[in-house]
């Protein structure tokens, strides 16, 4: 694929360590052109435009009920646009099957009934060699620094240690895209900031694109190169982060930022009821 | 006496790893639910032997072992259990079979429900003892008479319970499934069939309940062999001791068939955190 991206010149943590093999795949060109959904006669997206490069890790941020999350759920094949298409480098999102996007959820969603294991196994889908699919579930759990417990089940784990083997499921499939709807939003604030990092030097190491929802507008600003803002179904706000990893929480430019992309995020309906889904 | 389960429940941290497999077996016993049956035989024995209970209409334990013990020298017992079992398993596969595939079926398919499932409820309030006129007539009291009624018995427990199973599924682990690429048997299989066993165990364990109760009555009223029959026959001839001996076999054989569905359980959700403890 032309998406092959050499390594970012930018300095990276020493994460190769924790995979045996490089990954090839790299990110994948997402265009979305027209892209209308509604739900009987509630229009939640109008004519939305977004060009997302290969690689690109994009954060859309915007009040609850604004479109972001159906965004997220039409990219990821689990709606259907009522008009407007998705292009996944050139090819149109294929209605059944091989999609090259990922997604993690808000909640793990993990099988209670599956050991961790074959947790992460069910993110290779449909593919059948077994002793493959136990060595890439493997590295993947060795990956997010649970590979040590991959024969216990996930009742007793921590709510940020879920999130982890779900991590690890989207990743172990190497998706050309991933999609995050939200998913460090119920942790405490200390495993956020882990995830965030972790999400991060995954993201560094793998190149695939990344779309992540969010309302936390400083999660947007550490992780994203790109933020965009969703305003009634429309992109009102766009802006490239052009800061330097890993970003510091509390910089005076990442300060700067989030006071101006909140500044606008409040500036409407300070005095109108709140948006209903 | 009483003291008995104390003594016992607080040494066990002591001789846990040290202990012989038969001493460990001992402890695992639940002492304490096994006093009010073994209180009560007691209880009948002495009554009986002082002559407060008739032996027509009450025979002694000694007598009930007995009669027991003579059946099964003469083969007897093993015999008819061994029909009854037969009869038994036989109806809960059909039956459980039946009510398993239509469960599936209506808790994935609308139309499937809509076609099946007011039909199964208007069946389902019919008491399939009430039956028993009409399936003589049909089947005489030939297999197909206690084979029916113990499939018609069993089916509704499983019918209902899995299809809640399956309505229960979270919804997300389904959407979750598909995004990620798994075939349509793929999700069954790891997705809605484990999401779904908790509560088709529990209508397995209804069910089987369902399945002695029917079977009994049914042997009872038409039947050449089997314990119900056993026991009808020993009627005949006053033999009080035998009628309360099958009573007993089927308070042994039904509480078998509950500790079946429950290591069944035990086994099958291991993942579950209800049963996490019981596992030690």
């Amino acid at each position: 694929m032309s998406h092959m991206r050499e390594a970012s010149a930018r300095q990276r943590p020493d994460f190769d360590g924790l995979f045996r093999e490089p990954s090839i795949v790299t990110g994948v060109d997402l265009s979305i052109k027209g892209l209308g959904k509604a739900f009987g006669a509630k229009q939640i997206l109008r004519g939305l435009d977004l060009f997302v490069p290969a690689g690109q890790f994009v954060a859309v941020v915007g009040r609850s009920g604004c479109g972001k999350s159906t965004l997220l759920r039409l990219v990821a094949g689990l709606d259907k646009p009522s008009g407007g298409t998705i292009r996944f480098g050139g090819e149109e999102a294929s209605v059944k099957g091989n999609t090259p996007v990922r997604v993690m959820f808000q909640e793990p969603r993990l099988l209670p009934w599956a050991r961790l294991l074959a947790n992460v196994e069910i993110g290779l889908g449909m593919r059948k060699n077994a002793m493959a699919n136990n060595e890439a579930a493997l590295e993947a759990l060795r990956a997010v620094g649970l590979g040590d417990r991959a024969q216990e089940w996930p009742s007793p784990l921590s709510g940020g240690q879920k999130q982890r083997v779900a991590l690890a499921r989207a990743l172990v499939s190497k998706p050309r895209l991933l999609a995050f709807d939200e998913p460090l939003g119920a942790l405490d604030a200390l495993t956020r900031i882990e995830m965030q990092s972790l999400l991060e030097r995954v993201w560094q190491r793998d190149k695939f694109t990344a779309l992540l929802v969010t309302h936390d507008v400083a999660e947007a600003l550490t992780l994203a190169d790109r933020v965009i803002m969703i305003e009634d179904g429309k992109i009102t706000f766009d802006i490239n982060v052009d800061l330097p990893r890993p970003r510091h929480r509390g910089s005076v430019d990442l300060a700067l930022l989030e006071e101006r992309i909140l500044s606008l995020l409040l500036r409407k309906d300070a005095d109108q009821p709140e948006y209903e889904i | 006496m009483s003291d008995a389960p104390l003594a016992l429940s607080a040494s066990e941290p002591l001789s846990g790893p040290r202990g012989s497999w038969l001493a460990k077996f001992f402890i695992k016993i639940d002492w304490l639910a096994w006093a009010v049956p073994a209180g009560l035989l007691i209880a009948w024995q002495i009554a009986s032997s002082f002559g407060l209970i008739p032996s027509t209409v009450l025979p002694s334990p000694a007598d009930v072992a007995l009669a027991g013990w003579k059946l099964a020298a003469s083969g007897d017992l093993f015999i008819n259990i061994g029909v009854s079992t037969l009869r038994a398993l036989a109806g809960l596969a059909v039956g459980g079979g039946i009510g398993f595939v239509f469960g599936f079926a209506n808790g994935l398919s609308k139309l499937s429900e809509r076609l099946t499932d007011t039909t199964f409820q208007m069946l389902r309030n019919i008491p399939h003892l009430a039956l028993i006129p009409l399936v003589i007539l049909w089947f005489g009291i030939e297999e197909e008479a206690k084979l029916f009624l113990v499939a018609l018995g069993v089916f509704f427990p499983i019918y209902l319970n899995t299809l809640h199973g399956i309505r229960n599924v979270d919804p997300q682990l389904v959407e979750m499934g598909r995004s990620y690429g798994l075939s349509s048997f793929a999700l069954l299989r790891r997705v809605i069939l484990p999401g779904a066993l908790p509560s088709i165990l529990v209508g397995l364990r209804f069910g089987l309940g369902v399945m002695w109760l029917t079977l009994i009555v049914a042997e009872t009223i038409a039947a050449q062999s089997g314990i119900g029959y056993m026991a009808m026959q020993a009627r005949e001839f006053m033999q009080v001791d035998v009628v309360v001996f099958s009573v007993l076999i089927y308070a042994a054989l039904g509480k078998l068939a509950d500790s079946t569905a429950r290591l069944l359980e035990k086994l099958c959700l291991k993942w579950h955190p209800a049963f996490q403890d019981l596992m030690g």
